[in-house]
């Protein structure tokens, strides 16, 4: 079904874009304003369903590269995503049927609604990870050998560039250099692909998901349910852990934030520790040996009281977190997709086990068969 | 003996008490705080003196809480103009400074705003260097046209050499009579948060300058020599060099003072605690004895900041509101006769239907010469008491995170105004001395200090650095007069200086606790 992407939509999709950020992804609010914005200047764009584009047309995708840090102190200039989309048009010399966001969790979830605003193209209704990564190569297009490039990227300065790279692997690596040298923040048009490549290598209403999430969210506050519960339900997630922040070391590195957060339990937690690493977004959760979740599965630290999303970012000593865990898309779930974003890829050496999906662990146990 | 002085200067009320080392109540008293505040003060010093017990001699601690800063901004009144200076084009263009605000607060302190060349990366490289002509272009601009400067530069907490440079350029092209905040110096990385706050911190400076100077000046005419502390939002105390420079942190002291004079005097760990005063209404919550911290961006009336303060609503309702009738629709506030409602208030003589006449004329308080109220007032009390009793109720709503009805303590003079039943309270507290919660709540408040040193990670393992900090901060907290075996680290940030050699990393941290008894040997301040 075809619809208008609404004011509302947008605030609703950044809250639920963080949630499936999984800390990664940049500040919603940022994110949100800049489609605000865009949305008040141009009007409302139309989001149309991925079985909707024409097997022969093309979809392209624009999204952010870099820290996330970086984005909510040196905010964009505010045309760099239109510019590199429309940079990219002119270098294949075809028009685009729509826009798509690569990663609907965070910042990369609203960029492309705001470039929709002001093109006056549709935006897809999908996205390429139901999730966030901090890897250009770390998609599902990856899983179906969809190129990245040609890709072009800019900064606010009016610098960009020009890539065409052997494999998406480069293409990250040379990127990342380069968003580095932007000043870690750079935004680039990428994966171009036909209607037909798109509905088979991209997911399928995930950006109608995070509105949905989002919405979940401010009705429940509203109604006064049980705000932790409603989210678990409508995410499929379970709880992981529940206490206070007592420990962050974080650090811009390379293009990326790095670290750990340090969370003593509280509650039915009390006296255990969980040890979250992350990369731009969360990776690994552990407590002492015991892991309770890694990536691909989504790892997201919500405040304990409101279940706002807290991004890595906004990660505060002190804070009294709930950590929630998310059963990633089954195309995760595949040995090629956990070979490209499972805990390995990362450098740990532990095995991809599925987090328990809700309903007790024979669900649980039955999902990653069926998976 | 040895005791301490809480004030609480209020919009309406000033409120003294003493309390003893035990943090019994040894005496309490309320002035009216006047136009210049400083008499109001006078008045409610001499006040205490007077009463048994108390000698000027024996304070040794004295802190004060007021909502000034506070009530500047709901009220926007007395707020100083600001120049407001981004710099980071060409960088952030697509969000304009105090984009979000609410436009009468924007139209009220916002003569002028400019987004510069300059600003720095993430690594603290230049994103572009000054523009000479520019500059100059904005000092004409400002020149003679605002009262006070605000500079934000992006990724300033990394490097600050821009903001501090343009700052200095300012200052000499101005003069000395406009003050100018640099934001580095106000919060933590977060463009716009840390821009809003700097420019509400440069709108506060008159009025910060007024209020506490004017205690300053009050405890010295009183012969009382005590050590003087200031609260502030996170519900500590401050010295009060560093709250003339930093107006902007006393924002929101009020409630987490009365929240825990609330908590204290009711003995209750959780509830939803209500602090009618003479021009605002907070609610907050209580867990654990504790106010409930606000994970999210706060904001302050209207304007979203990143400080750390409780989670609360704030709302234009006190005993001097304003009644209206608009049209068969009754309004309350936001705005006040504060002060003057002892003249102004129809009960008292005077020609303004405020929320405390609409009290008298329903029967819950008994005040001055109900005779007085007008046949026109008395026929609409009743409703403006149903809006009153609604605005409190919403807030109540708003703050609960489940549909439960929870205990609800009522504190601040204004209180009276409310009815013992409210919707969503499973009962009503009124604790003893409810009339001076904040008082009691900001003298047996903890004290706190900070530091901000930059460690190199080759010269210091993590750990090492880490436990240095924690060393130095609660050194210095010591030294503020805080109890060695009470105090508490509550913050510590870690902002890595990636321009600098050697791994160097700026270290924030903060930390906080109780008075020691007796009187503090250092005169070190607190910050």
């Amino acid at each position: 079904m075809r619809s208008r992407i609404s004011v509302q939509d947008v605030e609703d999709a950044a809250v639920g874009g963080a949630i499936l950020g999984t800390g990664g992804g940049g500040d919603p609010y940022v994110g949100k304003l800049m489609a605000q914005r865009a949305i008040e200047q141009y009007g409302s764009p139309e989001m149309i369903p991925l079985k909707e584009i024409p097997d022969h047309k093309i979809v392209m995708i624009a999204a952010g590269i870099g820290a996330p840090t970086v984005l909510v102190e040196k905010i964009l200039r505010g045309d760099e995503a239109v510019t590199v989309f429309k940079a990219l048009q002119n270098y294949l010399g075809k028009k685009a049927y729509a826009v798509m966001s690569a990663e609907v969790g965070g910042v990369n979830g609203t960029i492309p609604i705001a470039v929709a605003a002001h093109l006056k193209i549709p935006v897809v209704d999908a996205d390429c990870m139901g999730r966030a990564f901090p890897e250009i190569q770390l998609v599902i297009p990856q899983l179906y050998g969809v190129p990245a490039t040609p890709l072009i990227m800019a900064d606010e300065k009016g610098n960009s560039v020009v890539l065409s790279t052997i494999n998406n692997e480069w293409t990250e690596s040379i990127a990342r250099a380069v968003a580095s040298k932007m000043g870690g923040m750079a935004l680039m048009a990428l994966y171009t692909m036909d209607g037909k490549t798109a509905k088979r290598a991209t997911l399928p209403a995930m950006l109608s998901f995070t509105m949905k999430i989002g919405k979940t969210l401010r009705i429940a506050r509203q109604q006064k349910l049980d705000i932790l519960s409603e989210l678990l339900k409508v995410t499929q997630g379970v709880r992981l852990f529940k206490g206070k922040i007592v420990d962050l070391d974080r650090r811009t590195d390379k293009g990326h934030v790095r670290g750990v957060a340090i969370i003593q339990g509280s509650d039915d937690f009390g006296g255990q520790k969980l040890n979250m690493q992350f990369q731009n977004e969360n990776l690994v959760a552990r407590t002492g040996e015991k892991v309770l979740a890694t990536v691909p599965d989504l790892i997201t630290i919500v405040d304990q009281d409101t279940c706002f999303p807290i991004t890595t970012e906004g990660l505060k000593y002190g804070l009294r977190v709930t950590v929630i865990g998310i059963p990633c898309h089954k195309k995760w779930r595949t040995p090629a997709g956990i070979a490209l974003a499972g805990p390995h890829h990362f450098g740990y050496d532990i095995p991809y086990k599925p987090i328990a999906v809700r309903g007790g662990t024979r669900r649980s146990h039955a999902a990653s068969a069926r998976n | 003996m040895q005791h301490r002085l809480g004030i609480d200067v209020g919009g309406t009320h000033t409120d003294a008490v003493i309390l003893d080392e035990k943090n019994t109540l040894v005496a309490k008293t309320k002035a009216r705080t006047t136009a210049d505040v400083s008499s109001g003060i006078e008045q409610a010093l001499k006040q205490i003196l007077e009463q048994p017990g108390v000698e000027a001699d024996s304070i040794v601690h004295a802190m004060l809480g007021t909502t000034h800063c506070t009530n500047a901004i709901t009220e926007r009144k007395h707020l100083s103009t600001v120049g407001v200076i981004r710099l980071g084009a060409p960088a952030t263009l697509s969000i304009p400074p105090l984009y979000s605000w609410p436009p009468d607060l924007h139209a009220r302190v916002a003569k002028k705003t400019f987004i510069i060349d300059g600003g720095h990366e993430y690594d603290g490289k230049e994103i572009a260097s000054f523009n000479e002509k520019e500059i100059a272009g904005v000092i004409r601009q400002l020149k003679g046209k605002v009262e006070s400067v605000a500079i934000t530069g992006v990724f300033s907490p990394v490097n600050a050499a821009h903001e501090t440079a343009l700052g200095e350029r300012l200052k000499a092209a101005l003069g000395p009579d406009v003050s100018i905040t640099l934001s580095h110096e106000i919060g933590s990385i977060g463009l716009l948060e840390r821009e809003n706050a700097t420019v509400l911190n440069s709108a506060l400076m008159k009025t910060a300058n007024l209020a506490f100077s004017g205690f300053l000046a009050a405890m010295k005419k009183q012969g009382i020599h005590a050590q003087l502390f200031l609260g502030q939002n996170d519900g500590t105390l401050m010295s009060v060099d560093y709250a003339l420079c930093y107006p902007i942190l006393t924002i929101a002291s009020g409630p987490s003072n009365s929240l825990r004079g609330g908590a204290f005097l009711s003995g209750l760990k959780d509830a939803i605690v209500v602090d009618v005063g003479g021009t605002t209404t907070d609610v907050g919550v209580l867990v654990g004895g504790f106010p409930r911290e606000s994970a999210l961006a706060v904001d302050i009336g209207g304007v979203r900041t990143n400080f750390r303060m409780p989670d609360l609503i704030s709302i234009g309702l006190g005993g001097g509101s304003l009644i209206r009738n608009e049209n068969g629709r009754v309004r309350v506030g936001p705005d006040s006769v504060g002060y003057k409602l002892e003249e102004e208030g129809l009960v008292f003589g005077g020609e303004t239907f405020t929320a405390t006449d609409v009290a008298v004329a329903v029967g819950r308080a008994h005040l001055g010469d109900s005779g007085k109220l007008t046949k026109a007032a008395i026929a609409i009390a009743p409703k403006a008491d149903r809006e009153i009793q609604q605005l409190v109720e919403r807030c109540i709503d708003a703050l609960k995170l489940s549909a439960a009805a929870v205990p609800v303590v009522l504190v601040g003079g204004g209180s009276i105004l409310l009815p013992d039943k409210i919707e969503g309270a499973s009962e009503i507290r009124r604790p003893n001395h409810f009339d001076v919660a904040n008082a009691i709540g900001v003298a047996i408040a903890p004290v706190s200090a900070q530091i901000d040193r930059v460690f190199s990670y080759e010269e210091f393992s993590r750990e090492q650095a880490l436990d240095e900090a924690r060393k130095q901060v609660t050194e210095k907290t010591r030294l503020a007069g805080a109890d060695k075996s009470k105090i508490e680290v509550v913050e510590l940030e870690e902002i890595a200086m990636g321009y600098l050699p050697g791994h160097a990393v700026r270290i924030k941290a903060k930390a906080a606790g109780p008075l020691a008894p007796g009187r503090t040997t250092s005169r070190a301040s607190a910050q």
